[in-house]
């Protein structure tokens, strides 16, 4: 079982960054949709939800069947709904962008029917005949999720070890609250585990509590899905002082909990990458009066994603370029950060140092990997920190399959779910299944 | 500035624009708020023995997102008294004395219609249109569309009319009939000195399928309508055309079925319509949409050179005629502007499933690219307009003729002179 969070979040002050659709709304923009054919938005979509005909199922009032459509590519197709970055994605390809007219808004018509599913309590899926087969999966995150959806269909036992007392992965502890909060996320991991026939073992850190070994031995396959490791560190000196925390850490303090900030005047986040972006949009959200964000190259070079950052200039945070921290003071806890300016190959510039208030501080610039734990079972290759796999997930042991972040090297939910799905067919035919 | 003053049988009006007989005309103080709108003119709603209507009456058929493209009534004429009705036509003439107020009749008898003609009159009526078109109701009455149905009785009626009247008549045709054109004669022959068309068509516009009742419903029944607004255009287009281009008919023509702005009643003065008449439109979003129906027609005739409306009423119907006279030879094959074409590949699907299979998705072709824009496999394509139809980017599929060095040749030119006809394309 997941632990239930609690009620009472920091992130629950938040409300929907972009807003809900209501039936009549929806109804205006799935008429809009033009239901290309071979479409553009459906092979954007690492999932390739068949776009064109969730939203004409819309159109013509068969809500139930838009889910379906949506569930049968993804079964995540809830969360992703609300955390995709659709504007690269699936939207980013509509061909109305080529009319120069608004895209159809897939994201907010893909929640409004996969809302309905949840509220109705429609379920479209079945467990398949059992195949006496067995298959452990590492993570409860959404690579996971996925991967044991799909091996149910197939008929295969799943038992899911999560270290962590709450399952769903990032998508419970690291999605910005104004795209998703908490208790949606695992409220689809509970859905997405209703097929039934899931074991589920929270609290339980492979290599750790249980070794390889003896899962190897447990099961007829492995997946991998343990996602990223804990924030990379800057160090520097002063890295240790209370108020110096790792981006992910804090978010998942004010997803699941309280954060105590009102001592608070200014945060600085380290970092250009969507993190980051998150980082300075939730501390700004909570209240914290004066929010900035230092990435050590151009603006124009921030790896973010455009639309967010704008988003965030929106809320009135300041951006510090060419700038990164060489030390952090203070007292009992932080109190300043010392930079120093770079140059346009991000390369400090000496004798340009400066210093910033700040009584908290978030490092965004980066979380480690994972492969390493893998590093003792031959065969097991690991490149960069992710585990290195065929197309569709199978890794070089035998049994043994991998997918989402710790494959991919951290991309996004929907490419998690995408991989799970496909690694779970894999292991269905590694076990001697046919192709579903 | 064109002159858009009209004269439609006699009867005229200061433009084309008249009120169709239906709700929109129901009363003085409607059809005065209408012409200080800017509508011409306005046949009144049907006048004849006041009935009672039921509730629900009105349908409507909805398409992808867009409210009401066709529509359909189960109401009756006039369930206002008729003094009332003759005291506020009498008032709205005075009012209006250049605009054309018709007023539309629809009784039984002989001695009924002369009654009613005279009182109509008296109360300043430019014109009369007798309703032989409602295909609902009256017409199990033995009325409405029951006389426009058959020859004799519409014959017999228009001149009992035409006897009694001393303004002009119209006669309102119904087109739930196999050919119009023998009822158009019919009102002829009995002197009418017009007609107007269509009247609305026989229909169920829809049924409920939760509650297994036909709309509109009126408790646990309903029953069929008239169908009427933009869907019915086309229909309305080809009667019209049939007796405008018929040698036999002579008589002018008020147009009425699915004109919903300036661009439709072009169309329908095109194919011989001297003054058209709108209800569903002007029921749906009111009586300023004439607004832009004048300043349109305006453009229209200064973009054209025409100075009056006699320059165009009737213009394209030269150009209706039969199939076996069409050009066989006269070859088009579809362009697509590769700078506009956004990708969609809507005509991909469309040629594939619903033509001829000869537009390709460009990476399944020869040479394959990155390029979304579609390929048209030329020597496939029979030029059939399916997708410049589903494209929706404007202009971005053109059908360009060929010269095929075929010299132009009909089916009757090749019966007859054995005129020689091009290879047929996409027939394999
Ligand atoms: C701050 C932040 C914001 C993000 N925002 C978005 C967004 O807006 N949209 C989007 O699509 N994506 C977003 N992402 C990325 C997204 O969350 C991930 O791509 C996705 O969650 C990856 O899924 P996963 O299953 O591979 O890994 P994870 O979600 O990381 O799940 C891995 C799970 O495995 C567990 N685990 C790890 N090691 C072990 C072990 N040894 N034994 C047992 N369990 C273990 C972990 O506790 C975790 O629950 C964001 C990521 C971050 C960090
Ligand atoms: S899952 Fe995400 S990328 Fe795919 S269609 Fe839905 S919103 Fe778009």
């Amino acid at each position: 079982m997941s632990k239930p969070i609690p009620t009472d979040r920091s992130e629950s002050v938040f409300e929907d960054y972009k807003h809900e659709y209501d039936a009549k709304q929806a109804l205006i923009e799935a008429n809009r949709c033009l239901y290309c054919s071979d479409a553009p938005c459906t092979q954007a979509c690492p999932t390739h939800i068949d776009v064109p005909e969730f939203i004409r199922k819309i159109a013509t009032g068969n809500l139930k069947g838009s889910a379906r459509t949506i569930f049968e590519a993804n079964i995540l197709g809830m969360s992703c709904a609300r955390v995709c970055p659709v504007e690269v994605l699936c939207v980013g390809d509509c061909v109305y962008n080529q009319m120069g007219v608004p895209p159809i808004q897939i994201g907010k018509l893909q929640r409004h029917a996969t809302d309905r599913a949840y509220e109705q309590g429609w379920r479209f899926f079945e467990a398949g005949a059992p195949t006496g087969k067995s298959v452990g999966l590492i993570g409860a995150g959404p690579a996971s999720l996925a991967a044991a959806h799909e091996l149910r269909r197939l008929g295969h036992a799943c038992t899911v070890y999560e270290k962590r007392p709450v399952i769903g992965g990032l998508n419970t502890t690291g999605i910005a609250p104004y795209k998703m909060r908490a208790d949606r996320s695992v409220q689809e991991a509970q859905w997405v585990l209703g097929i039934g026939g899931v074991q589920l073992e929270t609290g339980v850190e492979v290599g750790k509590d249980l070794t390889l070994a003896e899962l190897e031995k447990k099961h007829d396959a492995v997946f991998v899905g343990v996602g990223l490791g804990p924030d990379t560190r800057l160090g520097v000196p002063g890295e240790d002082l209370p108020g110096v925390h790792g981006a992910v850490e804090l978010i998942e303090r004010l997803k699941l909990g309280k954060l105590e900030l009102s001592g608070v005047k200014s945060a600085l986040v380290v970092g250009g990458g969507n993190t980051a972006i998150d980082g300075v949009r939730e501390l700004a959200g909570l209240g914290v009066p004066s929010v900035t964000l230092a990435y050590r190259g151009a603006e124009a070079q921030m790896p973010g994603y455009r639309h967010e950052w704008l988003a965030a200039r929106e809320v009135g945070v300041a951006g510090a370029f060419h700038a990164v921290p060489i030390g952090f003071e203070g007292n009992a806890r932080v109190e300043r950060v010392r930079l120093v300016r770079t140059d346009a190959q991000k390369k400090p510039i000496a004798g340009s140092e400066f210093t910033l208030d700040a009584q908290l501080v978030l490092i965004a610039i980066g979380q480690s990997t994972l492969g390493q734990m893998l590093s003792g079972l031959s065969g097991i290759g690991v490149q960069n920190g992710s585990v290195v796999t065929d197309a569709a997930g199978a890794t070089g042991r035998k049994g043994w399959f991998a997918g989402g972040d710790c494959r991919n090297g951290g991309k996004e939910v929907v490419n998690a779910a995408a991989e799970g799905k496909a690694a779970a067919q894999a292991i269905h035919r590694h076990l001697g299944g046919k192709d579903a | 500035m064109p002159d858009l003053s009209t004269n439609c049988g006699g009867i005229r009006s200061p433009n084309p624009f008249w009120l169709a007989s239906a709700p929109p005309a129901n009363s003085g103080a409607q059809v005065q708020r209408a012409f200080d709108a800017g509508w011409g003119g306005a046949v009144w709603k049907t006048l004849g023995v006041p009935i009672q209507n039921v509730s629900s009456r009105f349908g409507a058929i909805n398409y992808s997102g867009t409210r009401a493209i066709g529509f359909n009534n189960i109401e009756l004429i006039t369930d206002r008294p008729l003094e009332v009705n003759f005291k506020e036509i009498y008032e709205t003439k005075k009012k209006f004395p250049k605009h054309a107020v018709v007023v539309s009749l629809m009784v039984e008898t002989e001695e009924e219609w002369k009654a009613i003609i005279k009182r109509s009159i008296d109360a300043g009526a430019d014109g009369l249109e007798l309703n032989f078109g409602c295909p609902h109701g009256m017409c199990e009455r033995g009325m409405g569309s029951a006389v426009g149905q058959e020859p004799k009785v519409n014959e017999r009626i228009t001149s009992w009319a035409v006897e009694y009247s001393t303004v002009p008549v119209l006669v309102k045709l119904t087109p739930n009939v196999s050919d119009i054109l023998p009822h158009g004669l019919a009102a002829q022959r009995g002197g009418a000195h017009g007609v107007s068309l269509i009247n609305t068509i026989k229909s169920i516009i829809a049924v409920d399928i939760d509650r297994f009742v036909p709309e509109p419903r009126v408790g646990s029944l309903s029953t069929n309508g008239g169908y009427c607004g933009a869907a019915v255009k086309p229909i309305a287009l080809h009667m019209l055309a049939r007796l405008a281009r018929s040698d036999d008919f002579s008589i002018p023509i008020s147009g009425i079925g699915g004109i919903t702005n300036w661009r439709d009643a072009v169309e329908f003065m095109l194919l011989g319509a001297s003054s058209v008449q709108v209800c569903t439109e002007v029921m749906l979003k009111g009586y300023r949409i004439v607004e832009d129906m004048i300043e349109g027609l305006d453009e229209y005739m200064q973009s054209h050179g025409f100075q009056t409306l006699d320059q165009l009423i009737g213009k394209a119907v030269p150009a209706y005629s039969e199939w076996g006279d069409l050009d066989l030879n006269y070859e088009t094959i579809a362009k697509i502007d590769e700078k506009k074409c956004i990708g969609c590949q809507l005509c991909v699907v469309a040629c594939h499933d619903g033509a001829h299979q000869c537009i390709h998705p460009a990476k399944e072709s020869p040479g394959a690219t990155a390029t979304r824009v579609p390929i048209v496999d030329e020597s496939e394509c029979v030029g059939c307009n399916l997708c410049k139809i589903v494209c929706p980017v404007p202009d971005c599929i053109s059908l360009v003729p060929v010269d095929n060095g075929f010299a132009p040749a009909s089916w009757n030119q090749h019966l007859t002179g054995g005129a020689t006809l091009r290879p047929k394309k996409g027939a394999h």
